[in-house]
């Protein structure tokens, strides 16, 4: 691999793992949302037998 | 007779997997007539490939910064309700692109000039100004509650930096920028055909990726108020 291709592979998987990182904080966003609707279903559970 | 309907609330109306699925479908195509169909570059060769990249990054984000601050001037015009957090995500996807343009940027200058970065470009310090004066932004806005007050001082400040845009697009044709090429200027894009619909598909790809990335974080951000408000109904 010529220093130019080098380069060029690094600019492009600057930007693949940059995606990558957004998709993987988006991720542990949607769990952390999704935690708390199940904390929210359970409260509403309680509250309905009441 | 069929009613006027503005390009983004065209867009919105797509379902988000949908435009995820074309965004996929854009960035492969570009990505195949980057490396398949442009031809390499008789001065810089393989490196010019990066420039496929680069320059649509750094277009994507000038058009994020710009969009935000279209939300900003709408929530100070009409007070719009959402308009303060579409701006805010707007700003985060053009901070997000403009960290990228400043990597690959500094990749394609190390391996054109030998470089990593120079401060006498015009260009480069005008972008990395723009990129720090909106990483600010979010300095400002954490550091404020929740509220009409944060809401109205945002919107000014991305305002504001708007104003930085034009002049870091214009700063390498004012000045003599004998370093950063200049490849559109007022006689078009000084590139071949092939190349310049190469940049074009790119470019297109990564609107739509900034766009996808934005209406996931929207709709991520909008359920977040809805949960806190939920739980706040419930306690």
């Amino acid at each position: 691999m010529s220093s130019g291709e080098k380069y060029v592979a690094a600019a492009y998987l600057v930007v693949f793992v940059g995606v990558l990182a957004w998709v993987a904080i988006i991720a542990a966003k949607l769990a952390r949302l999704s935690h708390e609707v199940d904390e929210l279903v359970e409260l509403a559970r309680r509250r309905g037998g009441e | 007779m069929i009613p006027a309907v503005s390009v983004p609330a065209r867009l919105r109306q797509i379902p988000l997997p949908t435009f995820a699925w074309a965004t996929v479908a854009l960035l492969a195509t570009a990505l195949a007539l980057i490396f398949f169909y442009a031809p390499l570059d008789a001065d810089q060769g393989i490196s010019q490939k990066i420039f496929y990249i680069h320059v649509p990054i750094a277009l994507t984000s000038y058009a994020c910064f710009g969009w935000g601050a279209w939300k900003a001037l709408t929530h100070l015009r009409t007070r719009a309700p959402g308009a303060d957090l579409e701006s805010y995500a707007a700003i985060h996807q053009g901070v997000i692109f403009g960290a990228l343009t400043l990597i690959t940027g500094s990749i394609w200058a190390r391996s054109s000039w030998g470089i990593w970065w120079t401060w006498s470009s015009n260009q480069l310090v005008t972008f990395l100004i723009l990129f720090l004066f909106y990483s600010a932004y979010f300095m400002l806005r954490y550091s404020v509650d929740p509220g009409p007050a944060r809401a109205n001082m945002c919107a000014v400040y991305a305002l504001f930096g708007v104003v930085l845009i034009p002049v870091s697009w214009l700063s390498i044709r004012l000045a003599n920028d004998f370093i950063h090429p200049t490849v559109f200027n007022q006689h078009g894009p000084q590139m071949s055909g092939s190349m310049f619909f190469t940049f074009c598909v790119s470019w297109a790809g990564l609107l739509a990726l900034a766009a996808t990335m934005y209406r996931v974080e929207l709709a991520g951000k909008r359920l977040d108020a809805q949960l806190q408000e939920l739980r706040e109904l419930l306690t």
